[in-house]
């Protein structure tokens, strides 16, 4: 059952988007992984009303 | 100039939202401002509105801030401490951001268009919010690792179907660890490669594993975590399968361990069921088990311990490197030991940063005898009626989400672990408090640090009062994971912890010492 998507997660480098702690990316790139940041913040500033109003509209 | 009552600052920032490190990180450096009595820094969540409410710090500002909105707060008996506090905050905040360059980008989207060839997304978020995030991940192609957990389980479902569906690999909601490739994701240790591989939903689990694997002399080929709720029934083990069936055709893999709680009834014989083919050696940890299950397990060989999982790893692979077994330490040691203790102390307190040594310990204890009870038990009737109220031996997961809701987790930050340690020293029939040290990648930086003052001052409150408090610790690390673990171990040892290289010898020496009472 085995594909390409998996089978690039094991048999080729990490190529990391990171959304979250700046840490994580810290030690993935000091191990080697080719990272990307993602300074996350929570959608229309953590108004759900709002997040679903954009759903909706996008 | 009041100096008789506290004063309370308040201020709240729009739409600057920090992850958690960071807020711990300002809330350590605001709290060390002289004067200050109590801070509290975190995002404007209705949660942490709750909590704060309950300490008396409410208002209009924070009713009205969100979860994209900082709130400080800032206790103190003195007027003019906490308003310098607060109208210095700004500048505390660029301090303190500065040492970590920002990212302009703010999305997993604006993420993929700077990298469209990337192969995995990893989410530490807030769990509110992460299955949406992970699920645009797999609908863009990517395996997902994610940290975060309360997601409902419903939803974790969800995104194991979809990646089932699109052959992507989820690692998670609630997966503290992966090693992929020889690159350790979330909290993960330092470990040569090899051709040992490893699944389990358990993070601090993996750690042990491929650092006795690493310390031993064998190493991994890859160890991929599946998140704590993946073997159960509601999902299933769809992760754990997918994740086997990949070391199974693994060239580099040799033998596949899974280390984990017991799966679910109807999980267990699905996953017996897809892997009885497997050409690799199966290894099996089901911790929890009793000794009766030997053979129920097929196409797994049992091992009773994460240890024995090792050792018996070491051993499929041909690896000729041996993980020490239990008995480092002399009956002189136990019986010195005991001979210290008052006739009213008895009880062992075990107070845990990872979930799974505190499950571990439970079940050695309660093969050599030993009942002990938990806020995560191994049997119902041992359970604590209240994480925070210990009762004779107790062995308590401070990783447990009473613990970590709104907080960090203990292997990250030590204050809750520090206020336990002192609660048990303070009871008089306490002997023995069990602990666990864990290194590596995102692990705290001084671990021991951290704790040696709550340690001496636990060991001072038992002296105090006669007797003597043994202090048991267990290291999960490497000599090549970030922190220095032997200068660790040294402080441990200088400030009379007994320390010992696995959970499993530590519980062993606890056990033998309960057993000279």
């Amino acid at each position: 059952m085995e594909n390409d998507n998996q089978e690039k997660l094991l048999d080729q480098p990490l190529v990391v988007i990171n959304v979250g702690l700046k840490d994580f990316a810290k030690n993935l790139e000091t191990q080697g992984a080719d990272v990307v940041q993602v300074d996350w913040v929570p959608p229309a500033g953590g108004d759900q009303e709002m997040v679903d109003l954009l759903d909706k509209l996008l | 100039m009041s100096e008789s009552s506290l004063h309370v600052g308040i201020a709240v920032r729009q739409n600057q939202y920090y992850d958690s490190v960071f807020l711990m990180g300002i809330n350590k450096h605001l709290s060390e401002s002289p004067g200050v009595e109590q801070t509290a820094v975190v995002m404007g969540t209705d949660a942490n509105k709750l909590l704060l409410a309950e300490i008396g710090i409410a208002g209009p500002e924070i009713d009205a801030a969100t979860p994209g909105d900082l709130v400080v707060a800032v206790i103190s008996h003195v007027e003019d401490v906490t308003e310098g506090v607060i109208n210095g905050l700004d500048e505390t905040l660029m301090a303190i951001a500065s040492k970590s360059p920002a990212s302009d980008l703010r999305s997993l989207q604006a993420g993929l268009e700077q990298r469209p060839d990337a192969n995995l997304a990893v989410f530490s978020i807030p769990g509110d919010y992460v299955a949406d995030e992970a699920e645009k991940g797999l609908e863009a192609g990517m395996n997902v690792f994610i940290f975060s957990s309360n997601v409902p389980v419903e939803r974790e479902l969800e995104l194991k179907q979809i990646g089932q569906e699109k052959q992507l690999l989820v690692m998670g909601p609630d997966c503290g660890t992966s090693i992929l490739n020889g690159v350790g994701i979330g909290f993960a240790n330092a470990v040569r490669r090899g051709t040992i591989g490893a699944v389990g939903p358990s993070g601090t689990g993996l750690q042990e594993f491929t650092t006795q694997v690493h310390n031993a002399g064998g190493g991994i080929s890859h160890a991929i975590g599946t998140g704590s709720n993946d073997l159960s029934d509601v999902i299933g083990g769809l992760t754990t399968l997918e994740a086997m069936r990949l070391l199974e055709g693994d060239p580099g893999t040799e033998l596949i361990a899974v280390i984990a709680k017991p799966p679910g009834p109807q999980t267990l014989p699905a996953l017996q069921e897809q892997t009885k083919a497997f050409t690799k050696p199966l290894i099996g940890c089901f911790l929890g088990l009793d000794q009766s299950s030997e053979g129920k397990f097929e196409p797994f060989r049992l091992a009773r311990t994460i240890d024995e999982a090792g050792r018996m790893a070491l051993e499929a692979a041909g690896i000729s490197g041996a993980i020490q077994q239990n008995g480092e330490y002399g009956s002189d040691q136990v019986d010195a030991v005991v001979a210290g203790w008052t006739d009213g102390q008895k009880y062992l307190r075990g107070v845990f940063a990872g979930g799974t040594f505190c499950y571990q310990s439970q079940q050695i204890l309660r093969d050599a005898g030993v009942d002990t009870y938990s806020n995560s038990p191994l049997q119902h009737e041992l359970k604590l009626a209240h994480p925070d109220d210990s009762r004779k031996h107790t062995l308590v997961d401070m990783g447990d989400e009473h613990y970590t809701l709104g907080a960090l987790h203990p292997m990250i930050d030590a204050t809750q672990r520090a206020k336990r340690i002192l609660v048990e020293a303070a009871d008089p029939e306490v002997a023995i408090l069990l602990l666990d040290f864990i290194f590596g990648y995102n692990a705290a930086s001084d671990p021991v640090g951290d704790l040696l003052e709550a340690l001496q001052e636990a060991k001072a409150i038992r002296r105090d009062h006669g007797g003597a408090l043994t202090i048991v610790a267990s290291v999960c690390g490497t000599k090549v994971d970030p922190q220095d673990i032997q200068l660790q171990i040294d402080m441990l040892k200088e400030s009379g912890v007994h320390v010992f290289s696995s959970n499993v010898r530590a519980t062993a020496f606890c056990s033998a010492l309960l057993g000279q009472r």
